[in-house]
C-alpha cells in the first residue's frame, strides 16, 4: 500500500488545488438545485458539477497516483467518458418526461406544443390562448 | 508540509462534498414534484462518484476506484429508468 507522504511537493499542491476546485464547483451546482425557482431552471444547475467538478476530482485523482506508482495511471478515463456520455443523455430525457407532464396537466409556464398539422387556422399564440392543443382541439 | 496541505485540502473537499450531498438529500425529499425528486438522486449519484474518489486519494488505494465507477453507472440507469417511467408509467414496454 503507497502513502501518501512520499508525494512530492510539485504533485501534491495542484492535487489539492483541484481536489477543491472539483468540490467547490460540486458544492455550488448543488446549492443552485436548491436555491433555483422552477424545475427548468433547477435542471442546469448539477450539470456545474458533472462536467468541470467531476473532470477536476478526476485529474486530481490521476496526477495524485500517477506520481505515488511512477506510472501512468488513466482508467479515471473510463468515469470521464462515462459522465461526458451520460449526462447529457439523462438530462434531456427528465426535462423532456417533465415538459411532458406539465404539457398534459394544462400548465400555464410551459410553451404549448408545435403545431401538429400544417393548415390549421387558429394556434395558440396570444397570451388569453395559451393552452395546450387538445383544448384548441375540442373548441374547433 | 505539502503533505499536511494535502491532507486537510483531501478533509475540506470531503465536508463540501458531504454538503452539496446534503443539499441533493433536501431536494430529493422535499421536492415538490416528482422530476425534482429524479433530478436530486441523480446530483446525488454524481457528488457520491466525487467522494469516493476522493477517499481514494485519502487512502492511496486504486479499490475505491471501482465503486465509484459502479456509482456512476448505476446512476444513469436508475436516472433513465426514472425518466422514462415518468414519461410513459412504465419502464419496459
Amino acid at each position: 500500500m503507497t502513502n501518501a507522504a512520499d508525494l512530492p511537493a510539485w504533485a501534491a499542491l495542484p492535487t489539492a488545488l483541484l481536489l477543491l476546485l472539483g468540490a467547490g464547483l460540486a458544492l455550488t451546482g448543488s446549492l443552485g438545485l436548491l436555491r433555483l425557482g422552477s424545475f427548468y431552471e433547477r435542471i442546469h444547475a448539477p450539470t456545474l458539477g458533472t462536467t468541470m467538478g467531476i473532470s477536476c476530482v478526476l485529474l486530481a485523482s490521476m496526477l495524485f497516483f500517477s506520481v505515488l506508482q511512477t506510472r501512468l495511471v488513466l482508467h479515471e478515463l473510463l468515469i470521464a467518458v462515462l459522465m461526458v456520455v451520460t449526462t447529457p443523455v439523462t438530462l434531456m430525457l427528465l426535462a423532456r418526461a417533465a415538459l411532458y407532464r406539465d404539457r398534459s396537466e394544462g400548465c400555464d409556464e410551459v410553451p404549448p406544443p408545435p403545431p401538429p398539422l400544417p393548415s390549421s387556422p387558429d394556434l395558440p399564440g396570444g397570451s388569453p390562448q395559451t393552452q395546450v392543443s387538445t383544448k384548441v382541439f375540442e373548441r374547433t | 508540509m505539502t503533505t499536511e496541505l494535502l491532507s486537510w485540502s483531501i478533509l475540506l473537499a470531503q465536508i463540501l462534498l458531504t454538503l452539496a450531498m446534503a443539499c441533493a438529500v433536501y431536494r430529493l425529499l422535499r421536492g415538490p414534484r416528482a422530476q425534482d425528486r429524479v433530478l436530486g438522486l441523480d446530483t446525488l449519484y454524481v457528488n457520491a462518484t466525487m467522494l469516493l474518489l476522493t477517499f481514494g486519494i485519502r487512502t492511496g488505494s486504486t479499490l475505491y476506484f471501482e465503486s465509484a465507477l459502479v456509482i456512476a453507472l448505476l446512476g444513469f440507469v436508475a436516472t433513465a429508468a426514472l425518466a422514462k417511467f415518468l414519461m410513459r408509467g412504465e419502464v419496459i414496454e
